[in-house]
Formats: C-alpha cells, sequence, structure tokens
C-alpha cells in the first residue's frame, strides 16, 4: 500500500514537474508549481514528516503561488520563447544528474532502519528527549531546544527577507498615500463577504491552537504564523488593504518583525544572564523540564511573531505595487505588460 | 563573560540588527552599528588571544553537547579569519554615514544599516560555527542581506545584477545544501569535529565523493573563482559604494575560508588531494583565474568594475596557495587572505570618496585627480601598489610567500606565472596613475571638487597605512597565519 | 534489488534536474524563479527521504510505538523550506523592481537593453568631446 502510494505520488511529481517545465503561460506554471507544492506536502505525509508536510503546504501551495500571482499580475502572463542556453543548460543538467545518481549508488537502501542516519544521532532524540524535554513531538524538541540556534538562524532569514523586500519595494509605488491598494470586493458580493466574516475568526483561533500545541502534535510558530497572516490576508483581500492597515499598519508590522527576533534572542540571552549558554533553558524555572517548557513556549511564540509580520508586510508591499499598476498603467510599456 | 566569547561574536551584531528597527533615525543607528561593529572587533581580538594561550575553544549552544547540539568550534584558523572580518567590517562601516547619506533617500538609510548588520552576523556566524547545517543557515542570511544591498545601488542595473548573484547563490547554497545532506545520509552527524572522525571510514565512498564535489562547487560559486565568478563584477559595479567596500574585504574572505574548512578539516587534506584531481584543479582554475580577468581589468571604463576583477584575479592567487597546499602555501594564502582585506577595503573606501565627489568611478572621472582630491588619490596609488606586489607593500609579502611555497615544491612555472600576473596588475594600475597626474581635468569643470569628506578619508587611510605599515612589520600577520597553517597542515610534514 | 532500494532517489534526482534546467535555460525571470523553487523542494523530498524509517511512524512520541522515522531533516528542511520561501520573496520583490526599471522581464530584453544604453553612452561622450574641440 504504501509502496503503491509512494510510487504514485513520484510520478505525479514528476509529470508536474515536467508540464510547469513545458508550459509557455506563466499563470499555468504558477498554479501547477502550488500543486507541486501540494503533492511533495503529501508525499512528506507519506513519509511520516507531519511538520513538514505543514508547512510545505502552507508555502509551497499557499504563500508562494500567491507571491508568485501577484508578481505575474505586474510583469505579464506570457512567456516569450528564449532557449539559446538549452544546450549548455542540457550538458548542465546531464553532469550534475550524472554525478547524483553515481553518489546513489553507495547509498543506503531506502527506509533502511541501520543507516549511518538512523544510528548515530537521532536516536539520542527519540529515547531521551521525553526525559530531557518533556513533549512527545520529537520535531519541536530539536528544533526549539537541541538545535534551536538553527531556528533564532531561520528567523532571522524571514526577518533578512522582510526587510529585504521592504528595502526594494518601500515608496516604490507612484501615489503614495492616496488610493486604497486592494478595492474591497464590491457590496453584491454578499456570499463572499460573509463567508469571510465567518471564516476569518476560526482561522485566527486556529492560528492560536497550532501556536501553543506544537509540542504535542505537529505545529509550532512558523505554521501558526503563516495561518495568523493568511487570516489577515482574506480579510484583505475581501475588504481592502487599507480595512487590515487600520488594525495593522505598516509601522506596526515592521516593529513586531522586530520584536520576534528578539523575543527569540533575549531569551538566548537570559540563559547566559541565568549562569548557563546561550540558549540553554534549563535554568529559566526550578526544574530543567520546566525550564525547557517556558523556553520553548517564548521562542515559539517570536517566531509565530515575526514570520507572522513578515509575511503581512510582504504581502502589504506586493499589493501596492498592484495598486500602482491601476493608477498609473503609463508606466508599464502596456505590450510588455501583457 | 569570557567563557561566552564565540557566541558574543555573532550574537552582538544579530540582535543589534532588529534593535535598530527599533531606533529608527539613521544618524543613531549608523553610530549604534559602529559600536557594535567594534564591539565584534574587541571579541574577536579576544577570542584569538584566547585561542592561542588555550588552544581550539568549544561552546555548546543550548547547553547540548557536540553531535547531538550545535556548537561554536573557535581554532586559529577561525579566530585569524574572524578577527579579519570584524576589524575590515569596522573600518568601513566607520567610513559609511556621508557615502550612504549621498546614495540612499531618507526612508533606506535605517534599513540599509540594519540589513549591513544581519549581513556581518550572517559572515561571522559562517566563520565561527562548527556544525555544517548551521553553515547553510548563516549563508543563507548573509546572502539575502547582500542581495538586498546590493540591490540598493543607484544605477537600474544594480537590479539586474543583484538578481543574477541570487539566481546563482541559490544555486550554490543549494548545492551545499546537496552536499551536506549526503554527509548527513552517509555519517548520520553534522558535526563538523564528528564528521572529520567518522568519513575516513567511508574510505572513498562515491556518494562522499559527490559530497565533496557539491560543496567544493557551491563554495566556489560563493567564493567567485574563475569560471563560477560571472555574477561578481556587476554586483560590485553597481552595488552602493560602501557595500562594495564591504563585500571585498569580508564576503570573498568568508567564502575562502569556507573552503579550507571543508577541504582541511571536515574531508581532510588526504582525502581532498588524493580523491579528486583537487591540486591541479585549483593551481591551474586559479593561474587562468589570474590572467584572464587581470586582462579582462584593463579593458574596463567604470573602475569600480576593474578593480572587481581584480578581484577576481586576486582569489585566483589564493585559491593556488590552496592547491599547492603545503605548509608556506597555506600561510600566503591565509596572508593574502588578510592582505586583500586590506588591499580592496581601502581601495573601494577610496572609490567612495571619489563617488561621494563626482558621482561617477569611471576613469574620466580620475583625469586631474591628483590636484583636485591629492589624498585620495595617493590612497589610489599607494593601495594599487600593494595590489601589484611591490615590495614595502603587504602584497609584496603575501606573493612572496606564495613564490616561495611553489618554489620549494618545484613548481617554477607557477612560481613565474604569479610574478607574471602581477606584471599585468601594474597595466591597470598605471592607467589610473596617468589619468589622475598627467591628465587635466576637463576644461572649465567643476571648480568646486574638493577632497573627500574626513569621515572617509580618515578610514580609508587607516587601511592604506596598514597596507604599509603590515608590509614593513610583517611579524603579526606572518606569525599568526604561520601558526595557522602549522595547525592545518603540520601533520602531514 | 538496487532498483527497488534506489529508485526513490533517482526519480527525485530528475526532479532536481527539471529545477535545474529551467533555472539555467529559461529566459523568463518568473519561470527562472519557479525552477528555483522546484530545485529546492526536490532537494527537501531527498532529505525526508533519508529519514524515513521502514514501519517508522511520525516522530511524535505516543504509547507503544517504538519505531519512528528520523526526526532530523525534517527540523533542518522545515528551516530549509523557510529560507527558501524567503529567497522567493526577495527574488519576487527584485523582479518587480526589474520590471518597472526595464519594462521586461525576460532576460534576453533587459541584456539588449543594457547594450543599447552603453552604445548610447558612448556615443554622447563622443559628441561632446568633439564640442569641446570645437570650441
Amino acid at each position: 500500500m504504501d509502496l503503491v502510494l509512494d510510487i504514485v505520488l513520484l510520478s505525479l511529481l514528476l509529470t508536474t514537474a515536467v508540464a510547469i517545465a513545458w508550459t509557455r503561460d506563466l499563470f499555468s506554471a504558477a498554479m501547477l508549481a502550488g500543486i507541486y507544492g501540494l503533492l511533495s506536502a503529501s508525499f512528506f505525509m507519506t513519509m511520516g514528516a507531519v511538520d513538514v508536510a505543514f508547512t510545505e503546504a502552507a508555502v509551497g501551495a499557499g504563500i508562494s503561488p500567491l507571491l508568485i500571482l501577484a508578481t505575474l499580475a505586474l510583469c505579464g502572463r506570457k512567456q516569450r520563447s528564449d532557449r539559446k542556453r538549452a544546450l549548455l543548460a542540457l550538458g548542465l543538467v546531464a553532469t550534475v544528474g550524472a554525478l547524483l545518481v553515481a553518489a546513489t549508488l553507495d547509498m543506503p537502501a531506502f527506509g533502511d532502519p541501520t543507516a549511518p542516519a538512523q544510528t548515530h544521532v537521532a536516536p539520542r532524540y527519540i529515547q531521551d528527549s521525553m526525559a530531557e524535554i518533556g513533549i512527545p513531538n520529537i520535531v519541536t524538541s530539536v528544533l526549539a531546544s537541541y538545535r534551536a540556534y538553527d531556528t533564532l538562524g531561520e528567523v532571522v532569514v524571514i526577518f533578512t527577507a522582510g526587510l529585504g523586500v521592504l528595502s526594494l519595494l518601500l515608496g516604490m509605488r507612484g501615489a503614495r498615500e492616496t488610493g486604497t491598494a486592494l478595492q474591497a470586493i464590491p457590496r453584491q458580493h454578499l456570499v463572499l463577504r460573509m463567508a469571510a466574516k465567518v471564516l476569518i475568526p476560526p482561522i485566527l483561533v486556529y492560528a492560536l491552537y497550532v501556536q501553543f500545541h506544537g509540542e504535542y502534535g505537529p505545529g509550532g510558530g512558523f505554521q501558526a504564523g503563516v495561518i495568523f497572516a493568511v487570516g489577515f490576508i482574506l480579510y484583505a483581500l475581501v475588504f481592502g488593504l487599507d480595512a487590515v492597515r487600520r488594525v495593522a499598519g505598516n509601522g506596526l508590522v515592521q516593529f513586531l518583525a522586530a520584536l520576534g527576533v528578539l523575543i527569540y534572542g533575549s531569551v538566548g540571552l537570559l540563559g547566559m544572564a541565568t549562569g548557563k549558554n546561550f540558549l540553554d533553558y534549563s535554568a529559566l524555572a526550578g526544574d530543567p523540564v520546566s525550564g525547557q517548557h517556558i523556553g520553548i513556549i517564548v521562542i515559539e511564540l517570536g517566531v509565530g511573531i515575526t514570520v507572522a509580520a513578515v509575511m503581512m508586510l510582504v504581502f502589504y508591499l506586493f499589493s501596492e505595487q498592484l495598486q500602482d499598476r491601476n493608477d498609473a498603467p503609463e508606466q508599464l510599456s502596456p505590450g510588455r505588460a501583457g | 563573560m569570557l567563557s561566552h566569547l564565540p557566541i558574543l561574536q555573532v550574537i552582538l551584531p544579530l540582535v543589534a540588527a532588529p534593535s535598530c528597527m527599533l531606533i529608527r533615525r539613521s544618524s543613531l543607528v549608523w553610530f549604534f552599528s559602529l559600536l557594535v561593529s567594534a564591539g565584534a572587533l574587541v571579541v574577536s581580538v579576544l577570542l584569538l588571544q584566547q585561542v592561542i594561550d588555550s588552544g581550539p575553544i568549544s561552546y555548546r549552544l543550548g547547553g547540548w553537547e557536540a553531535p547531538w547540539g550545535i556548537e561554536y568550534r573557535i581554532d586559529l584558523l577561525n579566530a585569524w579569519v574572524l578577527l579579519v572580518v570584524t576589524g575590515l567590517g569596522t573600518a568601513v562601516i566607520a567610513a559609511a554615514r556621508q557615502s550612504v547619506q549621498r546614495e540612499m533617500d531618507d526612508l533606506r538609510q535605517t534599513l540599509f544599516y540594519t540589513l549591513y548588520l544581519l549581513c556581518f552576523a550572517g559572515l561571522l556566524g559562517i566563520v565561527a560555527t562548527g556544525d555544517v547545517f548551521n553553515v547553510f543557515v548563516f549563508l543563507e542570511i548573509s546572502s539575502l542581506a547582500t542581495y538586498a544591498l546590493i540591490a540598493l545601488g543607484r544605477d537600474r542595473r544594480s537590479l539586474w545584477a543583484a538578481f543574477q548573484y541570487l539566481i546563482m547563490g541559490t544555486i550554490g547554497a543549494t548545492f551545499i545544501l546537496i552536499g551536506i545532506g549526503f554527509l548527513y545520509m552517509m555519517t548520520g552527524t553534522l558535526n563538523m569535529a564528528d564528521l572529520a572522525l567518522r568519513l575516513p571510514e567511508l574510505g572513498s565512498s562515491s556518494t562522499v565523493l559527490a559530497a565533496f564535489a557539491f560543496i567544493v562547487v557551491g563554495v566556489c560559486l560563493k567564493l567567485a573563482l574563475f569560471p563560477l565568478h560571472m555574477w561578481l563584477p556587476n554586483a560590485y559595479a553597481f552595488a552602493p559604494s560602501i557595500v562594495t567596500a564591504f563585500l571585498a574585504a569580508t564576503a570573498t574572505k568568508v567564502a575562502l575560508y569556507l573552503l579550507v574548512r571543508f577541504i582541511v578539516t571536515v574531508f581532510g587534506i588526504d582525502f581532498s588531494l588524493t580523491s579528486l584531481p583537487l591540486q591541479s584543479l585549483f593551481i591551474g582554475l586559479g593561474l587562468v583565474g589570474v590572467f584572464v580577468a587581470s586582462v579582462v581589468a584593463i579593458y574596463q571604463v567604470d573602475i569600480k568594475r576593474m578593480l572587481a576583477y581584480s578581484s577576481v584575479a586576486q582569489i585566483g592567487y589564493m585559491v593556488v596557495g590552496i592547491g599547492i597546499s603545503s605548509v608556506v602555501a597555506m600561510q600566503a594564502t591565509l596572508l593574502h587572505l588578510f592582505n586583500h582585506a586590506l588591499m580592496k577595503g581601502g581601495l573601494f573606501l577610496a572609490l567612495a570618496g571619489l563617488v561621494y565627489r563626482l558621482g561617477s568611478s569611471r576613469i574620466d572621472a580620475f583625469n586631474g585627480l591628483g590636484r583636485t582630491m591629492p589624498w585620495t588619490m595617493a590612497a589610489i596609488v599607494i593601495g594599487g601598489i600593494s595590489l601589484i606586489g611591490m615590495p614595502l607593500t603587504v602584497g609584496f609579502v603575501s606573493k612572496w610567500y606564495l613564490i616561495t611555497a611553489a618554489i620549494e615544491s618545484d613548481m617554477w612555472l607557477v612560481a613565474l606565472l604569479v610574478v607574471l600576473g602581477s606584471l599585468i596588475a601594474a597595466i591597470y594600475v598605471w592607467r589610473l596613475v596617468e589619468a589622475g597626474y598627467f591628465r587635466q581635468a576637463p576644461a572649465g569643470g567643476d571648480v568646486t571638487v574638493g577632497e573627500a569628506p574626513l569621515s572617509l578619508l580618515v578610514p580609508t587611510w587607516i587601511l592604506i597605512g596598514a597596507n604599509i605599515y603590515f608590509g614593513i612589520d610583517t611579524r603579526l600577520p606572518v606569525e599568526v597565519t604561520g601558526a595557522v597553517a602549522q595547525y592545518l597542515l603540520g601533520g602531514i610534514q | 534489488m538496487l532498483i527497488t532500494s534506489l529508485y526513490n532517489y533517482w526519480i527525485v534526482i530528475a526532479l532536481m534536474m527539471i529545477g535545474l534546467y529551467m533555472v539555467v535555460a529559461q529566459g523568463n525571470l518568473i519561470k527562472k524563479i519557479i525552477g528555483l523553487n522546484i530545485f529546492q523542494t526536490s532537494v527537501f523530498i531527498f532529505y525526508i527521504s533519508v529519514g524515513k524509517v521502514d514501519g517508522g511512524a511520525a516522530p511524535i512520541l505516543i504509547e507503544g510505538e517504538n519505531v519512528y522515522s528520523n526526526p532530523l531533516p525534517h527540523v533542518l528542511i522545515l528551516t530549509a523550506i523557510v529560507v527558501g520561501i524567503a529567497t522567493t520573496s526577495l527574488a519576487l520583490a527584485l523582479v518587480i523592481r526589474i520590471m518597472r526599471a526595464y519594462g521586461s522581464v525576460e532576460e534576453r530584453e533587459i541584456q539588449a537593453e543594457e547594450e543599447k544604453r552603453e552604445i548610447q553612452a558612448e556615443q554622447e561622450k563622443r559628441e561632446m568631446q568633439a564640442e569641446e574641440v570645437q570650441c
């Protein structure tokens, strides 16, 4: 059964990838890329990687196609033929691919429980994390404690990307404070408006659930942050960007993005203040295990805040660009905008 | 507090960056960034001292011991690179204020300093860590910040350059990620020291070989080793002047460090040199890079671009040193890492002054510069002389060691080619001298052109002065790099 | 034997190569970014495959379950996915700016535009020099 599912998913992935490479319509490519994300999320599910599947579904099938579509709206969806380097690319791909295939020949078999990766470092996480950290989700234990420093790096990466997008798109629109970036959907779309009103509160509650339930089931700060931002994005899509910005303006969102990183960093520094190493939570409470608990909850909160804030910031900036297109189409030559 | 030095080195700028977003006022943010960079410099000096006194330092992040948690491991090699990066980073940020004011609008100045600190922290993180996956994470922090910083350039071509670099850089980072995945698959560990223990048991398994190939190619993309250098000239030419100075002085040095770290520490020098024809590949590509890039540099009209090609050539020399792979050659590479940072840091800061006054770094802007901006022009000349490798400058010291190493290993041809490469450098440096001292400023040109502002001139001259100081009193760099090279390769000779 | 134990990796390699091909061969910048996404996602699939243990459950501790998938690759890929989306959003923002500056997102047109401008700049310079001589 597993095997069949595995083969079906892999062949679907392969077909989708070929279709993406083949199509000249960028809109289809973007949608297919979303499907590719969803398929890989399903594949991760079958591999038992539930947290990864959750994240990939949110990113690969959610955020990433959304941003690509926004860019397409500005840049046109037709791709003109330009395969001058097809031969070079084929040569490169053949070489790299051959090297990769050669590399597989000495690999341990797929799923082999005696492979080095399964016998060296990982067993400690599986066997001792309950005693050392005291939470059932091993992925959260490793992510937020054993390798918490990588996760700090990850939050900083997101923060950096947010600032990078900000530095690129800030003030780049023609009509600055005037006009709404995303127009509210007209009143006659009553169903949409009602559906959104009904959906958004559960989405936000669900985000909170994912945020604080990450220790027991799949979830955690990153996924929660994305879902939280999605709630706001949905609101903006239906009721207009200005309506959202009245709740969470640009300044606030930037502040929160920085705040999340600072929260994470401060927990680390607190570890040092209690005489331990950076990001060592064990002295944050009476006994080490509750210390770990507190530490993990707080850093996950930091992750969630930064992720939600950066996602919203990026969404604001992209949709402001769209508004600009509506205001001042003469900036782009219409033939090229497609 | 002293036991926390390894993490302070990185966490200081890392936490300072989001704090910048709370301070907001750009003049304050600049001062804050300067303080933080200077703090990082102090930490790196203390670290180097500590490593020299008592050997390598290990720091367990989160308190978890090594292969399970992430470890920071500072030995002579990265202590030296940390010192170079923080020193140059501080000098460049000290000079940044007025140049940034001139080249960026108000909105973006705070963002600039924040991204600068993030890039700085990312680079330091790559150097300090003892965990291969952590390398990837910090590599991406510094890379994303770099792409954004380059795109802050005034010319629209900066956007195109940043995009091209983003594509190449991400391919490189993904190659490194593939390599790390193979290593993990074969050993079950991500810790560098643990990998070094476990990899020899595997012999020359094709998976390990592939991991090695992917990591070396990925790092060389970041390093801009010929012929993977295509992203560099445009990125350097169109980035804001301060960013160019920073990248030229630090980013490629960190990539070079990473190459040495993987080749020598993780895979082991024996494996690295015997399993692939790396020795001849590095010497060959290095020398071809020296010649091609130097010749291309001669024909450049934009001097920022000219010096960018010259950087590609200088990277060639450093890689030749790794290729020869004797203790002296490694010392030459590590010396050149420091010396080249001093030269290019000084030269690009001088160019920043030029751009500040004239708004251009094209060769015709140099006409008559010897009279209108004598200090800037003199700095460029001395930096150029150091670049050629004339005695009494640092450039001479590293070339001398490289030539000695080549001769010791009976590679006469290599030694000869290194000398010839320097002669080509003399040609493009001469173009600047000719324009600056022997050509007239355009008649009726801007008479108000004066010397670059002091805030730019002083850091420039500190770096240029260091080119001369360490060219005469060579003890500090030579002794430290000698010890590092001995520590890295002493076992095999 | 070899095929049944390794086919998984080979398909993943094919996926990676399709992505890499798109990055190098496609002239459209957005298509390049989509290709980069495919390339990276395929590397993620490879990592997760490494963590697969036959009969292993998802790595969330439950009474009575002894065999779990390896959690470490999952953690690494969570980080890598975030890095990927960070890169994508920055790249797309760059594309928007390039569109504004050049009016195109096709590599060939951007390069052609650059060359055109360089030639123009050369000409203007020559004309200026000619005027100076006349004066």
